[in-house]
């Protein structure tokens, strides 16, 4: 081997090199550095330019956060204790927490029962959110909103049990009549649960104080604790809803299919705060004389309608996405509509919708800050109104909106990442 | 049979509530009339747009409410497109600390509620900003940009075109906006010539030195025959007199949904550039065209077709965001129609669904421009 060149070349060389780290332009953070933020001339620029603003930023933010006074009892306390030195005046947040949370006029010896609900939501939404959890906890689940609405607005808790049980009755009674038809199954729920729910309201008006916990009347409530209600219960209401609206605008009766287009497009084509609107000065006049239920009702059922045709839209673009085959096959498996929309098509068509539904609920959970506009006090409301209209924190605006963002970003952030960590593990199974 | 009982079912509610509604309205001896939309209003609206004053009926207030809906929709969509396109171009960016910058950018927007936003911007600009008499003196304060703009905490002033030459204001800006037009098909018809060069002789010819003149000549003859000058801010006394002042709320409204809406669209836009195939830009170059040329009539189109639709659908949500301009007090139709009328007149049901007939007649107008693209561009299906 060493001696085949050796006529011609002086030396040659006949073992390897050892091997050698790269130039340091080449490896390690040097490389990153390179390739990442200055790889070109106008990179550069545009790195250092960010680099500014973000030095800009924080410069003037975290002295803010970190030189804040925590207690004062009024915004010239915090003057006072700050003494011209750059800080924020959190106290106000101390002082106000619970107002911030809860509102202003929920008995403050029962704040127990909305945390409560609050940590038993996690619980009865987590089954529903991680299919690999036991499905024995979706029980826990459909106990929920019985429980939510005696923990929070109190009573007796026989007026949640005996809905439970009409809901149960109802679905009983559906098994055993859905071999006649989904129709005739569906009616006798309904009329199973009505039956149920009439006795019931006999039995409880007697019952008045099993179980009891203090009543709070609904107008009684507020803080983020009203954005989460009206968030939960709208979204979880307007899924079914939006289910059948989405249907009923893919459907072939010609009369159906106007009347949700109609809906749909309508709701889509006006601003929430018209429907908050209606449901403040107008929804009185559609209901029978002398009737004048809560506000905070009338809101619901506005914003579920409004949230029901955007879900609406989104199971229509998960149905259209289905493949056609999917229809026929059922079809020639001799299942009827029912059938066929239930064990094959919306299954199948709601999964492909979680990401768009999610996004819905983002959405409408921002939305519920509109509510302060007619005067409701969710955190919006409170921080505009009592807070910011009181002599002693009149004019801590920066501290009291940015725990609100705060307080809407984690919200919202973690059920987008939850959204985009479904996306991707859906994702697999369909290559 | 199904349908028969759905609308059986239907009707039955919709006479339940009408009847509840006449009832209603007989008890309250309201009636259902629009009478009082032609009667004075007696309130005065801060911006007005079109002549107003409080003598004027209440449909001209709704009438300059819709127009002040409609200048803020349109400045916040223009300035949310730009926006968007940045934030979406420099969100792919090669210098990883300013895409990671606009990736909270979209993060901090798209998940707070506008109306915090809103409110935010507002008080910024309430609090932060300095006030008129922060100009005064030999050595202000606060100095206005290039002499000719005012931020100020009222308000930020700016030098407003006169013309002239002309009795009325709006006809002249028709004139200049008809000489805009005509250059704009003038364009389109050198284009055209262009391409049909093009196809004969191979050479596209050089056609920017024309278009700018097509654009640039005939503004210039139009604004210098209508007499165009300009009004300048100046400081007097107090207060700012002169030029044209952008309220607070308009700009509290105008900037808050720049921002939120350029969040979305600059996801938009990623998404857009990322659908289209790197082999699409190669096989162009491999073709033989410029970057240029590749970007405008290859990849453009094609992304495009992804970034428009969501893009029109990001101008609805404008118009309709763009009601919260309640929380600032800026007058738009919301607040004219559905506020200060609905409250002096209490004819709740008569404004609640003008106001939404408005806002559907809006909604409807942009949704058929978005079906007429959307069909413009769908690729030919067999």
């Amino acid at each position: 081997m060493s001696d085949t060149h050796a006529q011609s070349v002086a030396y040659v060389r006949d073992t390897f090199i050892a091997e050698q780290a790269p130039p340091t332009r080449e490896a390690g953070a040097v490389k990153w550095l390179r390739e990442n933020l200055f790889s070109s001339i106008p990179y550069t620029i545009l790195t250092l330019l960010a680099l500014f603003v973000i030095w800009q930023l924080l410069s003037g933010f975290l002295p803010w956060l970190f030189g804040g006074v925590w207690t004062a009892d009024s915004i010239r306390g915090c003057r006072e204790v700050l003494d011209g030195a750059r800080g924020g005046c959190f106290a106000v947040l101390t002082e106000r927490w619970n107002q911030l949370l809860f509102g202003f006029s929920y008995p403050s010896s029962q704040y127990w029962r909305p945390t409560l609900a609050l940590v038993l939501l996690f619980v009865a939404v987590a089954p529903v959110l991680f299919p690999d959890l036991p499905r024995k906890l979706l029980i826990v689940t459909l106990l929920y909103p019985f429980t939510a609405y005696w923990l929070i607005w109190g009573g007796t808790i026989l007026v949640p049990l005996v809905a439970l049980l009409g809901v149960v009755v109802g679905y009983v009674a559906f098994t055993y009549a859905e071999r006649r038809g989904f129709a005739i199954g569906l009616l006798a729920a309904v009329a199973a649960a009505a039956v149920v729910w009439w006795m019931g309201g006999l039995a409880a008006e007697n019952g008045q104080f099993l179980l009891r916990l203090t009543p709070v009347q609904s107008r009684d409530m507020g803080g983020f604790m009203l954005n989460m209600i009206l968030g939960t219960v709208c979204v979880s209401l307007s899924l079914p809803f939006g289910i059948l609206l989405a249907l009923g605008r893919q459907s072939k009766l010609p009369i159906i299919k106007i009347l949700c287009v109609a809906f749909i497009e309508f709701v889509r084509g006006v601003p929430l705060i018209t429907l908050l609107f209606v449901a403040n000065v107008v929804l009185a006049y559609f209901l029978p004389p002398g009737t004048n239920f809560d506000l905070i009702l009338r809101v619901i059922i506005m914003i579920t309608m409004f949230a029901s045709a955007y879900i609406a839209e989104v199971i229509r673009g998960g149905l259209a996405a289905l493949p056609r085959g999917q229809y026929e096959a059922a079809d020639s498996l001799g299942l009827d509509y029912a059938q066929a929309m239930r064990l094959i098509i919306l299954p199948q068509a709601l999964k492909i919708s979680i990401p768009g539904i999610v996004n819905v609920a983002v959405g409408l959970f921002k939305d519920t800050t509109l509510v302060s506009i007619i005067s409701m006090f969710d955190v919006v409301g409170m921080i505009r109104g009592p807070i910011l209209a009181s002599t002693d924190w009149n004019g801590v605006y920066w501290e009291l909106y940015g725990f609100a963002a705060l307080l809407f970003f984690v919200t919202c952030y973690g059920i987008s990442q939850y959204s985009q960590w479904l996306e991707r593990k859906l994702a697999t199974d369909n290559r | 049979m199904i349908q028969a009982l759905a609308l059986a079912g239907l009707t039955l509610v919709l006479g339940w509530l009408l009847s509840n509604l006449t009832e209603n309205l007989a008890r309250s001896g309201l009636g259902f009339s629009f009478d009082f939309l032609g009667r004075p209003t007696g309130y005065d609206i801060n911006q007005r747009p079109i002549p107003y004053d409080a003598a004027d009926t209440h449909l001209r207030a709704a009438l300059v409410g819709a127009v002040n809906t409609m200048i803020v929709a349109v400045l916040a969509c223009a300035t949310a497109t730009m926006l968007g396109v940045v934030g979406g171009v420099l969100r792919l960016s090669g210098s990883w600390i300013v895409a990671r910058l606009m990736a909270v950018y979209v993060e901090a927007f798209r998940n707070v509620p506008l109306l915090i936003w809103i409110i935010v911007v507002f008080t910024v600009i309430a609090n932060v900003l300095p006030a008129p008499s922060a100009f005064r003196g030999d050595d202000p304060a606060a100095d206005m940009l290039l002499g000719l703009i005012a931020v100020t905490n009222r308000g930020v002033y700016v030098p407003l075109p006169v013309l002239a030459a002309v009795e009325s204001q709006g006809w002249g800006w028709m004139v200049v906006l008809g000489v805009l037009a005509g250059s704009a098909l003038l364009t389109r018809a050198l284009g055209l010539w262009a391409a049909r060069r093009q196809a004969v002789s191979g050479l596209r010819p050089r056609t920017w030195p024309a278009i700018l003149a097509i654009w640039a000549l005939p503004l210039a003859a139009a604004l210098w025959a209508l007499g165009l000058s300009w009004d300048l801010p100046a400081l007097r006394g107090f207060n700012f007199v002169g030029g044209l002042q952008l309220r607070n709320s308009l700009i509290a409204l105008w900037l808050a949904l720049s921002l939120y809406t350029g969040a979305f669209i600059a996801e938009n836009v990623r998404a857009g550039i990322l659908a289209v195939d790197r082999g699409q830009a190669e096989a162009a170059t491999a073709l033989g065209l410029t970057p240029r040329r590749t970007m405008r009539v290859v990849i453009l189109p094609q992304a495009l077709r992804v970034i428009v639709p969501p893009l029109i659908s990001a101008y609805l949500n404008v118009v309709k965001n763009s009601s919260l301009a309640v929380a600032v007090g800026y007058l738009d139709i919301t607040g004219t129609l559905g506020g200060i009328t609905l409250n002096q007149t209490g004819r709740a049901l008569e404004c609640v669904l003008l106001l939404m007939a408005f806002y559907l007649t809006v909604s409807l107008a942009i949704s058929a421009v978005m079906n007429l693209y959307g069909r413009s561009v769908a690729l030919p299906e067999r």
